[in-house]
């Protein structure tokens, strides 16, 4: 197991070295009121998720770790390129898709792999998007085994979030320790929104105005990260609209304003496809504007990410980014893709079958820790029901070994004890360049031995520092 | 702005104020109650402190009589009255989540402070000292709630609208407390009555706040009469009718200018003010208190739909 503190003889990281020394200083009591603190500062400004399913807790709290996680200067760098070069696969590979189709006919990924995707939206075929970027936003999480390996769990190419926490997390974190920051040179986030208006600025139709109208598209209120779109809009300083806010005449999309109705040219969406038009998708929506599509496809307004990205970080896919990252890019994957058996392959599905005490199995559609198997902590029964399951419909599973995810020091009930983490850095994409700030969100398991980082599943958040040089 | 935005701004302001009302009325009928029957006579006060909260009715369909215990619960603590304090804050806040990037921070932290205290009282005070307390509380969250969004909002057309809710909902609640009580502000009442209403003519002015300044502007011992005309027609009182349209008017010009356009609802609002600055409450009181009560909270209802038209749809 590789802890991000200290090495297995207990020497220190060079990088943590002064969080250590000042770990070791701070009187655990001291430690302890700051971290009420700063459950009641989150509590204040009101920064919650909902739990769905779960109405005793409608607004809960995300639990903050105040012990920050380091990343050297050198690390990061690795990751940064890893992601650009990932992002920008991604990118060809949805547009190869929705047009000349050249992964399919080299058969280096499987045409009923995308066929067959429900998150493939034959409205996209031969559809134009402007500049011909489609994934904007990106969330891709990473997780680290050892000192040099990084590995990509999951690229999230829909309506990614949690890029509120990693921006309130350091607020919070400046507020209570300005003693450490003292201590170390800290790469900033805190242009994250300026970054991301830049981005959706480039991203603007050929038609729009110099300074294009840009909107944030939210579920409402009731969304679990309700509380991230109206904390951006207000960063970026745009409207934070619904669907019922926004009209379309005409093929053109306006807002409802108290001064008439308004024209809208990019809108960064944080509604699944599903929901975005009534007349093309579910009919039974009520999120989303009727229209909006017909808009879309003549031009005359960006989403922010395009329709139909969801072929690109399905689980199953997933397993062939580092043919598409060679295929389109000639290069060598940077960041390394977990090993992963595709349960829809026979040979696959028998191996998992044989081995599933050892493997983490998850459904190629499940997000959020929901629906998905760890096979060394579950006991006969729950293994037994998942396998048929999994011999009923193989399609729908793939399968990993159990990652060794890396540890970092974390407060917990018994002190300072080392704790599973996982890292979403933020990946911005635009006409003119790739986005990216130095941190994200590091997610931690907070629960002793365990590997799940999912908010929904017990989670904890930590403040992520990238060292500057 | 967006539609929506100012609509939920606008009616964040109407429930907390609306909020402090009801905490108004029901201090008052406490005070009342707790007079010997002599002083007040025989009229049942919590009756009256539903009728002047305006739900008689959905009062009368869950409850069979109104007393203390059924009345506060309705008022104050029912989730099933769509206007009770605890949803007024509920709803104000819901609206205030709504529209958190058109709030300042010390607007949302006075909101959403609120909406966490009110859990802690539960499904109601254990006795009258605490009932109190909550009350005088619910009155301060509304006074720190408008004093932050009069400190720290810019001064644009979010903080119009908000206005324009206050002002909508205050001019309704004078209204409403004049039409449940005005047959003891007839001047023949004096005779009937004599001094036995002037504790009902102290509650009226208690419920608006306005005791002390009825003196400083009559100087004379508490006359119905008078009494109603502080409530309606004087605009330094600043919850008469008055005073309400004034502040609507301006609001809603500077809504117009910033726009450039005026609209029905600043024609209404003129026309309604006008009819304040023309009346004396002699006349009124010779037309018919009641009629004209009865005209101005339709031709206040009027004004929020035509506001509601014009802009918020």
């Amino acid at each position: 197991m590789f802890d991000e503190m200290q090495d297995s003889a207990g020497a220190v990281r060079p990088a943590y070295a002064e969080l250590k020394d000042w770990l070791g200083q701070i009187p655990r009591d001291v430690l302890n009121y700051r971290r009420r603190e700063a459950d009641l500062l989150f509590r204040r400004i009101g920064i919650t998720f909902a739990v769905y399913g779960d109405p005793e807790a409608q607004e809960r709290l995300i639990p903050f770790d105040v012990i920050p996680r380091i990343i050297a200067a050198k690390e990061w760098d690795i990751v940064r390129r890893g992601l650009e070069q990932r992002v920008k696969a991604i990118n060809a590979y949805i547009k190869d898709v929705y047009s000349r189709r050249e992964i399919l006919k080299a058969n280096i990924v499987p045409e009923d792999l995308v066929f067959q995707n429900p998150v493939f939206r034959p409205e996209m075929n031969g559809q134009k998007v402007p500049h011909d970027l489609y994934v904007h936003v990106a969330g891709i999480d990473i997780v680290r085994v050892d000192a040099e390996t990084f590995y990509v769990l999951e690229d999230n190419a829909r309506t990614p979030s949690g890029v509120s926490y990693m921006l309130e997390n350091r607020e919070i974190m400046l507020r209570l320790f300005p003693e450490l920051f003292s201590r170390y040179r800290i790469a900033p986030v805190e242009n994250y929104p300026d970054e991301l208006l830049a981005t959706l600025k480039s991203i603007a139709p050929n038609s729009a105005p110099g300074e294009p109208t840009i909107v944030l598209l939210t579920p409402g209120v009731y969304n679990s990260a309700y509380y991230e779109h109206s904390f951006l809009a207000d960063k970026l300083g745009i409207e934070l609209v619904e669907g019922r806010d926004l009209i379309t005449k005409s093929d053109v999309v306006y807002m409802r304003t108290t001064e008439g109705l308004k024209r809208v040219d990019v809108i960064y969406r944080r509604i699944d496809d599903d929901f975005l038009d009534p007349l093309v998708f579910r009919p039974d929506s009520a999120l989303g504007v009727p229209g909006l599509m017909s808009a879309y496809q003549a031009g005359n307004v960006t989403l922010a990410n395009a329709v139909g990205t969801g072929i690109a970080d399905d689980k199953a896919v997933y397993s062939y980014m580092p043919a598409i990252v060679k295929f389109y890019l000639g290069e060598e994957p940077i960041l390394k893709n977990v090993p992963t058996w595709r349960c829809r392959e026979a040979e696959h599905l028998s191996y998992v079958l044989d081995n599933i005490e050892e493997l983490v199995v998850k459904e190629v559609h499940g997000s959020g820790g929901y629906g998905m198997l760890i096979g060394p902590k579950e006991d006969k029964t729950t293994i037994a029901a998942f396998r048929a399951k999994l011999k009923s419909d193989p399609k729908n599973f793939i399968a990993q070994p159990t990652l060794a995810l890396s540890t970092c020091p974390t407060c917990v009930e018994e002190g300072i004890a080392p704790r599973h983490v996982d890292l979403r850095p933020f990946v911005l994409a635009g006409r003119d360049r790739i986005r990216i700030v130095p941190g994200g969100l590091t997610r931690v398991a907070l629960k002793k031995g365990s590997l799940v980082v999912n908010s929904s599943q017990g989670g904890g958040t930590k403040d992520t520092w990238v060292l500057d040089g | 702005m967006l539609s929506r935005t100012a609509d939920n701004l606008y009616w964040l302001a109407r429930y907390v104020e609306r909020a402090e009302y009801l905490a108004r009325i029901l201090d008052t009928t406490l005070r009342l109650t707790a007079l010997p029957l002599a002083y007040v006579g025989e009229s049942n006060e919590w009756e009256s402190a539903v009728a002047t909260a305006g739900c008689a009715k959905p009062f009368f369909a869950a409850y069979a009589e109104a007393n203390e215990e059924t009345v506060t619960e309705f008022l104050a603590f029912s989730t099933d009255n769509p206007s009770s304090i605890r949803n007024c804050i509920e709803t104000a806040r819901l609206n205030a989540r709504a529209v958190r990037t058109a709030l300042t921070i010390e607007m949302w932290d006075s909101i959403n402070s609120a909406w966490l205290e009110l859990r802690k009282w539960g499904n109601g005070p254990p006795s009258r000292e605490e009932f109190a307390r909550f009350l005088r509380w619910v009155m301060g969250t509304s006074l720190s709630f408008d004093g932050s969004a009069y400190r720290t909002m810019l001064r644009n057309d979010a903080y119009w609208f908000s206005r324009l809710g206050v002002y909508i909902e205050r001019a309704d609640n004078t209204a409403r407390i004049l039409d449940v009580k005005y047959h003891l502000l007839l001047p023949a009442q004096e005779q009937v009555g004599g001094p036995l209403d002037y504790f009902q003519w102290a509650a009226i002015l208690r419920s608006v706040s306005a005791l002390t300044s009825y003196h400083w502007v009559y100087r004379q011992n508490v006359k119905p009469w008078l009494v109603a005309d502080l409530l309606m027609l004087r605009d330094e009182m600043p919850r008469s009718l008055a005073h309400c349209y004034e502040n609507l008017v301006q609001n809603l010009d500077r809504i117009a200018k910033a726009y450039g356009l005026q609209g029905p609802a600043q024609r209404h609002a003129r026309a309604v003010r006008a009819r304040l600055e023309n009346s004396k409450i002699e006349e009124i009181f010779q037309n018919g208190l009641h009629e004209f009560i009865d005209d101005f909270v339709e031709d206040n209802n009027r004004l929020g739909s035509a506001v509601a038209q014009q802009y918020l749809l």
